[in-house]
């Protein structure tokens, strides 16, 4: 029932975003036309704002843009001539979805089992040298990791393709590349809740009643363990989605990050506005589900 | 009856934060409670700190970092002369690309600029950008997750929604069109018209303002969610049965029970903001040049890979700086937190 409400509650949320991403877009000085190569006649550009309907007040734009959006029409981009914005979205999103369901996948693969492990032997070299791998995965940057991958696997060892987006081969060094970092915070929040749990009362509990060590830190300490994970996932995945346009930058991808960063450069209000929202209809998907989560692992958490 | 001893105990351990404000429980008390004669919380903590190697050694580094960052402008001022001239971070040369050596310890750049300077030049503004961004959203973050949390009802959703809100902005778009709005506002006020130099200052205090705007939402969720499940505890229901307000709980009950994760999650924040600032000037959107900042090095170094040559002191120098800073930062993070935290002992 509570979720129910909140997805109802999900269409103003969206309508106030795109209120505020049009507003916010708009307030800056400067308009998609700036960068013209030659400098347009202003009959040009006369003609070019009203052909896009600019010339009107922006909340009659406003108004218009919500018309087609009813109709599931993003609009057409102001930049990319004969592109509509569904054509962008539908070109981009499967890439971007793709690696960045692949980038969580690898950071949760490699993240939970670590933190699990490292709180497991806590204060053996075990743990020392795990969490400084976590520790220092977290440090360094994407933009760092990419050209070092690059130049060891591709170009020294001939492993791997440089870039582009074609084979499954293609796909391993920008996973590793965006997840990397991602794994290495998963690692250190699990192995915080880990440390947390196993000091509660009911993990004391369920150890005095003789439960095993392994099936007590996994089925009891973990459940409760995972927690800041779960909470932290919907961010992170919504993060791997659509954030990765550096990596996608440098390894050649085509997905929407890259239309993301240019866009609001451009000033290309439709893109920026239509991108905006999917991402935030995807995020707002996503906390839902990591609440519901949370009802599941952890009785105490209410929701009423 | 251990689990049921330890249940009731709770609530009375001592506890670092909260002691040595505590003079309602009444010094008798205190010494019941806790027989032995004590140093002080802080010392205690301080002595645990100590012990802790990584830490200490972190603390270290960051200090000489500072001191170098402080003191390598004044050593250029008054040594003046070739020495001054050589290591000026903004002097063009003919030197280019010369590797590490006797005069340039990091290098030069593609402009024959001293590598070396242009690092500790650049630590400034990536520093100070962390600092006061993650200062901004710890204020903002647990003020925002406790309310919420404890009030709950109509006001944990008004927060919460506002969170929401904020959240489903796509954080770098957020910070880009922001940053671009008010850089142009900015660009064409009378008040700088005439400084570029000014302005540039003016953009790293919109570094402060976005970043902070974006980074307390997560801080906030997760003060939230740790509220919940730690208002509905035995203790708090304690001391709301003995009268205790809402502030008083809050303040003496809730806020040092989250001190804990606030935190380990503040030493993720600072260099997760040196990140992200590195990450927009990496971009070209942070720190303007002439300024330079981490990111903006790296960039530079990046931009230079080819297959031919590789001029890996202009990669190297600057993110190793750059990594071994946010590196000594987390493990300065948790040794404060080890040493604050009485649960993990």
């Amino acid at each position: 029932m509570y979720f129910l409400k909140r997805l109802i509650f999900a269409i103003p949320l969206l309508l106030v975003i795109s209120a505020l991403a049009f507003v916010l877009v708009r307030l800056a000085p400067g308009g998609p036309f700036d960068r013209e190569r030659a400098p347009a006649s202003p009959e040009i550009e006369r003609h070019l704002k009203a052909r896009y309907h600019l010339d009107e007040p922006v909340w009659k734009q406003y108004f218009r843009y919500l018309g087609g959006l009813a109709h599931g029409d993003f609009g057409p981009s102001l930049k990319y001539r004969n592109h509509t914005v569904n054509d962008i979205i539908a070109q981009g999103l499967p890439v971007s979805m793709t690696l960045g369901s692949l980038a969580f996948c690898f950071a949760m693969g490699v993240g939970l089992p670590l933190g699990f492990f490292t709180a497991a032997r806590r204060g053996r070299w075990e743990d020392y040298t795990g969490s400084f791998l976590a520790m220092l995965v977290v440090c360094v940057p994407g933009f760092v990791v990419a050209p070092l991958l690059i130049l060891g696997f591709s170009i020294k060892w001939n492993l791997l393709p440089v870039a582009l987006w074609e084979s499954p081969w293609h796909a391993i060094l920008p996973t590793i590349a965006l997840g990397l970092f991602f794994a290495g915070k998963v690692a250190r929040l699990t192995r915080e809740g880990m440390l947390n749990a196993m000091q509660s009362e009911f993990v004391t509990a369920a150890r005095s009643k003789g439960l095993g060590e392994n099936s007590l830190l996994l089925k009891h300490a973990f459940r409760i363990a995972v927690l800041p994970v779960v909470s932290y996932s919907g961010p992170m995945l919504a993060d791997l989605l659509t954030g990765s346009f550096v990596i996608e930058n440098i390894f050649q991808i085509p997905g929407i990050g890259v239309f993301l960063v240019n866009s609001s450069l451009n000033r290309d209000y439709t893109v920026v506005v239509g991108l905006s929202l999917l991402y935030a209809a995807l995020l707002i998907v996503l906390n839902l589900i990591v609440d519901f989560a949370y009802t599941l692992l952890d009785p105490r958490v209410k929701y009423e | 009856m251990r689990v049921e001893g330890q249940k009731t105990e709770a609530p009375v351990i001592p506890d670092p934060v909260s002691q040595p404000s505590t003079p309602w429980r009444g010094e008798a008390e205190r010494r019941r409670l806790n027989p032995q004669p004590q140093s002080s919380p802080g010392q205690r903590a301080w002595q645990r700190f100590r012990q802790n190697r990584a830490a200490v050694i972190s603390a270290c580094y960051l200090a000489f970092l500072l001191m170098a960052l402080v003191a390598w402008p004044i050593v250029l001022k008054v040594s003046g002369g070739t020495f001054a001239q050589i290591h000026n971070p903004d002097r063009l040369s003919d030197a280019q690309f010369a590797p590490p050596g006797a005069q340039h310890w990091f290098g030069t750049d593609v402009h024959g600029r001293d590598v070396f300077s242009r690092v500790l030049f650049g630590a400034q503004i990536s520093l100070l950008v962390g600092i006061v961004g993650a200062g901004v959203s710890l204020v903002i973050g647990v003020l925002w997750g406790a309310i919420a949390g404890y009030v709950g009802g109509r006001v944990d959703s008004l927060l919460m929604r506002v969170v929401d809100v904020l959240y489903s902005l796509p954080t770098i778009i957020f910070v880009i069109v922001l940053l671009t709005t008010l850089g142009e506002l900015l660009k064409q006020s009378h008040f700088v018209e005439n400084s570029p130099a000014l302005t540039r200052q003016l953009r790293v205090v919109l570094l402060f303002v976005g970043l902070g705007a974006v980074s307390w939402l997560t801080m906030a969720r997760i003060v939230r969610g740790q509220v919940l499940s730690l208002r509905t505890r035995a203790f708090v229901e304690a001391s709301r049965a003995l009268g205790g307000g809402p502030v008083r709980i809050l303040a003496r009950h809730i806020i040092p029970n989250v001190f804990g994760v606030v935190i380990t999650y503040l030493a993720l924040t600072v260099p997760a903001i040196v990140l992200y600032e590195s990450f927009l000037s990496y971009l070209g959107l942070g720190v303007q040049p002439p300024m330079a900042s981490w990111g903006t090095l790296i960039a530079e170094g990046v931009s230079q890979i080819n297959p031919i040559r590789i001029y890996w002191w202009l990669i190297a120098f600057p993110s190793g700086v750059l990594v071994t800073t946010l590196l000594a930062l987390n493990f300065l993070g948790d040794g404060l937190r080890d040493a604050w935290d009485v649960k993990s002992k």
